[in-house]
């Protein structure tokens, strides 16, 4: 099935509700549909087998998407904010292909060989234009939906294949058609190159649900146009939940309309979800696990999840709210031991491997499921004995110390809570006797504060196992261009002989 | 018939469509009203009538389902005439919505 259809089937039951929306206004789904099929008209016109877009989010960007699919080309959203160098590299591997730019970005991508650029209002224009809208479209039988280019923690950036098929799944099994109320509203603010900003058209759109686009994250804009629009929904990544939380307690806003905050894309510390819970108390809180690969979402802790972890003084249900709940009904979901194949019980740390329909697992030119059609994540994670899954991070990153299984972002989570500690990783370095010690680097605000000290803090709070044996002060952390930690940097650059 | 995923079908006897989300096992007659259905974009043969016994209605948004043959079907564009294969009354699946997570 087509995602295209998502929008046609939208236009046809609720055709004059607003769809898409920005402070410079709004299209209705009927309107959208008409414009999507001008896009399409346009598309077919250009040389190009891809269409790209390099821009920031507003509803030039699933017109796009749909537009792409109507036109029988697939649609790869680029990182608008990688070096000039990178982004240059990232659009000539899509050759033959169009690219629609944001106007400011133009100079960055002129004069790549097979990539014909667009500015996006020339192709608002042409979605518009009456011609490209009453055109016959040919028959297209593609079934590739969109390409994204993963982050590339570990070398070069890949193309996740999402097909039609992976997408159209996903939302039709886990989103009730129409099922928003009119005056609902989803505020997005995800950027459109990250999976989650997909999945936000495709479920928006099936839904019923008002998208209303911040160009780009900044928490105050986030407040602001959260209050005006009375937005009721809203999706997030971690580091933007506390940076909105800061805003709200500086400024005593409320966001009486506001029902439910999702969030993932990243770890959760803890602190920040129960000081959201605290700040946001009528707010229906949403913790969705998964990854581009899966069509996103694969696993959610729900409301109630929320609230029974909070109000339990049982170790076990409150550990929860560090969970990302229940696999969804429409797929399995297994841990696996190291040789990949023997599946482990409750409470044993393992691979995380998905099967379903809704899993791509497949980069451009190489498929990576196996033949039975499971997918794995290279997440190590476990499931409790109710079946709540708790990821532990990259299964690269998980430390191996004498035997136990060490998440660098739980104990990441404690150190940032000390008030002179203002950025912080931890990873695992070799280590004779153990395998792998714990090692932390730290960005301190001020005054540095002594290694007891912060020993201490740890102890207090975690297993002495978990309290890093090696510490490194640094001025800055290596990231990388969408904001993910390198924990594997500092790895490298402390495990050489004479660092320690 | 060969229904293959995502072809889109339309009834012959009113404004039902369908998409075909999972395919059958094997050849199946995908029926609409007690018709078979039209590719869509194609002219249904006229004068045909809906039969009374499929005449429950079909709705879009939701998914229907024949066990017997494995296929899967999304109502595009409701209608009065409701879904059969093989002369099987299709039955509505099952659908659990999950909270907003995107």
């Amino acid at each position: 099935m087509q995602t295209q259809l998502l929008l046609e089937m939208a236009a046809e039951a609720l055709g004059e509700r607003e769809g898409y929306a920005t402070v410079e206004g709004a299209l209705t789904y009927a309107e959208a549909f008409r414009r999507a099929k001008g896009g399409a008209t346009f598309f077919s016109r250009l040389k190009g087998d891809t269409v790209c877009y390099v821009g920031t989010n507003g509803p030039a960007f699933p017109l796009a998407l749909f537009a792409a699919g109507l036109a029988g080309k697939p649609f790869a959203p680029l990182n608008y904010r990688l070096a000039d160098a990178d982004l240059r590299k990232l659009l000539a591997r899509t050759a033959p292909s169009i690219a629609i730019v944001d106007i400011d970005m133009i100079d960055r991508v002129k004069g790549i060989e097979g990539v014909k650029w667009v500015s996006r209002e020339a192709f608002e224009a042409a979605c518009d234009d009456e011609d490209n809208c009453c055109a016959d479209l040919p028959e297209v039988d593609q079934d590739i939906a969109v390409l994204l280019f993963t982050s590339g923690t570990t070398g070069e950036p890949k193309a996740a294949v999402l097909r039609h098929g992976n997408l159209a799944s996903y939302i039709i099994s886990t989103v009730e058609f129409m099922g928003a109320d009119e005056g609902e509203a989803a505020l997005v603010s995800v950027p459109p190159y990250h999976i989650a900003g997909i999945s936000a058209v495709l479920s928006g759109t099936y839904a019923g649900r008002r998208i209303v686009y911040l160009h780009a994250f900044a928490p105050d804009a986030w407040v602001q146009l959260a209050h005006a629009e009375k937005v009721t929904h809203a999706m997030v990544v971690p580091t933007m939940l506390g940076r909105i939380l800061d805003v709200l307690e500086s400024t005593g806003v409320t966001l009486p309309h506001l029902k439910a905050l999702s969030y993932g894309g990243g770890r959760m510390p803890q602190a920040v979800i129960e000081r959201a819970m605290k700040v946001l108390p009528n707010v229906d809180f949403v913790n969705a696990y998964g990854l581009t690969e899966t069509s996103s979402t694969i696993a959610v802790l729900g409301p109630q999840d929320h609230r029974d972890a909070i109000a339990s003084d049982d170790p076990k249900v409150r550990q929860r709210l560090g969970s990302v709940g229940k696999p969804l009904p429409a797929l399995e979901l297994e841990i696996r031991g190291p040789d990949g194949v023997t599946v482990l019980g409750p409470n044993q740390s393992g691979e995380v491997f998905v099967r379903g329909e809704q899993v791509a697992g497949e980069y451009l030119h190489k498929n990576v499921l196996s033949d039975d059609g499971w997918f794995a994540t290279n997440d190590a994670g476990w499931l409790d004995e109710e079946g709540f899954l708790y990821i532990e991070g990259r299964l690269d990153d998980v430390i191996v110390r004498g035997g136990e299984n060490i998440s660098p972002g739980e104990v990441e989570d404690v150190l940032r809570q000390h008030p002179k500690i203002s950025d912080v990783a931890v990873f695992g370095l070799p280590d004779d006797q153990w395998g792998e010690k714990v090692a932390c680097a730290v960005v301190c605000d001020g005054d540095r504060p002594s290694i007891d000290e912060l020993c201490e803090f740890v102890k207090a709070r975690l297993r002495s196992t978990k309290t890093p044996e090696m510490w490194e002060f640094r001025d800055e952390l290596p990231y990388n261009d969408t904001g993910k930690l390198l924990r594997r940097v500092l790895k490298a650059e402390l495990s050489t002989p004479d660092a320690a | 018939m060969q229904l293959k995923p995502g072809s889109r079908w339309k009834s012959a006897v009113g404004t039902t469509e369908v998409v075909v989300v999972r395919p059958a096992k094997g050849d199946v007659s995908l029926e609409c009203g007690g018709h078979p259905m039209v590719p869509l974009g194609t002219e249904p043969e006229a004068g045909l009538v809906m039969s009374d016994d499929f005449a429950g209605g079909t709705s879009v948004g939701k998914r229907y389902v024949d066990a017997e043959s494995g296929v899967e079907l999304l109502g595009s564009k409701a209608g009065a005439c409701s879904l059969a294969v093989d002369g099987r009354p299709v039955t509505l699946k099952d659908a659990k919505p999950l909270p907003a997570s995107d």
